[in-house]
């Protein structure tokens, strides 16, 4: 009997229980719920449908590779354009002033402000894309073009630690 | 197992790209230059993209004092707009940086003066290397000086060790520098011989700004190439080094005085 009533107590309270999740969820889904994460204007007419790597591992590594290619440009003269700083701001400066920062909806400077994270590159970079917009448009290569020539993201960081 | 083929010929497309490029580049530039009769050499020292700088060439500039005309700026002017720097401020002032001066020497007792451009000498035993606490002075396999600004922690060492006083601090806040130039303040900077241009091929702005004044006074060059212009009339003419007493031998050589 009291093995009865406890269980008996005890489905009136998870009865309770889901029953505010759900109005809370509810109340959340009907009010316009802030999203979550930076807000960064892209536009994709002028940065293609892809990124020189996926953009998961964009997002992750993107620093190892700038770094990589930093040394390997500096040190050693080797200027290819895959994953160069300039390469960058040519699909994602901002179209309205050619700039990757500036406020919170410029490329770089929206992520940073968010995971706030010191961004220092452009303290001697050129932030802003030469030349205009519709030239870069003209000398990018094809989305699809892009694609085939990728090696698999993880071979590449592999190759860049040895 | 047609996928792993498949990847290999991608990752070979990859790895070809750049050179492909590079030759198709170079072919057409041939082309150009050819047909009205120009020197083809200049081409010989580009490579492609994703080739590392090699320790086979050693770059330097020989400067014709003699062919060096008095009051003519343009090789600073191309400098500092190739560069990005803002040009000297009037009136100058002690912290404007200076990649590139011209300097005029006055013999007293026949009054004889001549003028002659003065920027880092690139040495092979550079004193600004051998100072620098972080490594961020270094030179590249080809004998470029250069300053890693990532490194450069704005201590000035090199400055005062540099026996040619080719170095400069930028103290200010910079804006809108060249994509290809980054500067900015609290690094030490100098000339690098253009770096970005030769390693497309091309000469440094200074050399390319006297040529098309008609001074033909720098001449840029190979230095390890015998068969290359600056190598013949070096071993040909009676050439300096400055300061040849601190045995740095600097890549840059004068002649006419």
């Amino acid at each position: 009997m009291m093995a009865w009533l406890a269980s008996h107590r005890m489905w009136k309270w998870t009865a309770g229980i889901i029953a505010v999740l759900c109005l809370s969820i509810a109340y959340a889904a009907s009010s316009s719920a802030p999203s979550v994460g930076p807000k960064i204007v892209i536009d994709k007419t002028r940065s293609g449908d892809h990124c020189v790597e996926d953009t998961a591992f964009m997002r992750k590594n993107h620093m190892k590779l700038l770094l990589h290619q930093r040394d390997e440009t500096v040190h050693k003269g080797i200027r290819t354009t895959k994953y160069s700083l300039k390469n960058c701001i040519s699909c994602h400066a901002s179209t309205k002033d050619n700039r990757v920062i500036g406020d919170d909806e410029h490329f770089c400077q929206g992520c940073h402000t968010y995971a706030a994270v010191t961004l220092d590159c452009w303290e001697c970079h050129a932030n802003k894309a030469r030349p205009a917009p519709a030239a870069i448009a003209t000398t990018l290569p094809a989305p699809a073009a892009i694609a085939t020539t990728l090696p698999a993201p993880a071979e590449s960081v592999e190759g860049e630690k040895k | 197992m047609s996928q792993p083929q498949n990847t290999e010929n991608q990752s070979a497309q990859a790895v070809d790209e750049h050179r492909r490029n590079f030759i198709g580049t170079s072919a057409a530039l041939a082309t150009l230059t050819i047909a009205p009769g120009v020197m083809v050499y200049g081409l010989a020292h580009s490579k492609p993209a994703d080739e590392p700088v090699s320790n086979k060439v050693r770059w330097g500039m020989l400067i014709d004092s003699s062919k060096c005309a008095d009051g003519c700026t343009d090789c600073v002017t191309a400098c500092f707009t190739e560069n990005g720097i803002s040009l000297p401020s009037t009136p100058p002032k002690e912290t404007d940086s200076q990649w590139i001066r011209k300097v005029e020497l006055k013999d007293m007792r026949t009054s004889r003066t001549q003028s002659l451009p003065v920027m880092c000498q690139h040495c092979e035993e550079p004193p600004c290397v051998d100072v620098c606490p972080t490594g961020a002075s270094f030179k590249r396999a080809d004998g470029i000086v250069l300053v890693d600004r990532h490194i450069c922690i704005g201590c000035r060492y090199c400055m005062m060790a540099c026996p040619y006083k080719a170095r400069s601090f930028v103290h200010e806040t910079l804006t809108d520098q060249n994509p290809d130039v980054p500067r900015g303040k609290g690094c030490v900077e100098s000339c690098t011989m253009c770096v970005q241009r030769v390693d497309q091929g091309l000469n440094p702005a200074c050399a390319d700004a006297c040529t098309k004044a008609g001074h033909q006074a720098i001449l840029f060059g190979d230095l390890n190439d015998p068969n290359s212009e600056i190598a013949k009339r070096i071993a040909s003419k009676a050439t300096v080094q400055l300061r040849a007493d601190l045995a740095l031998n600097p890549g840059i050589r004068y002649e006419g005085f």
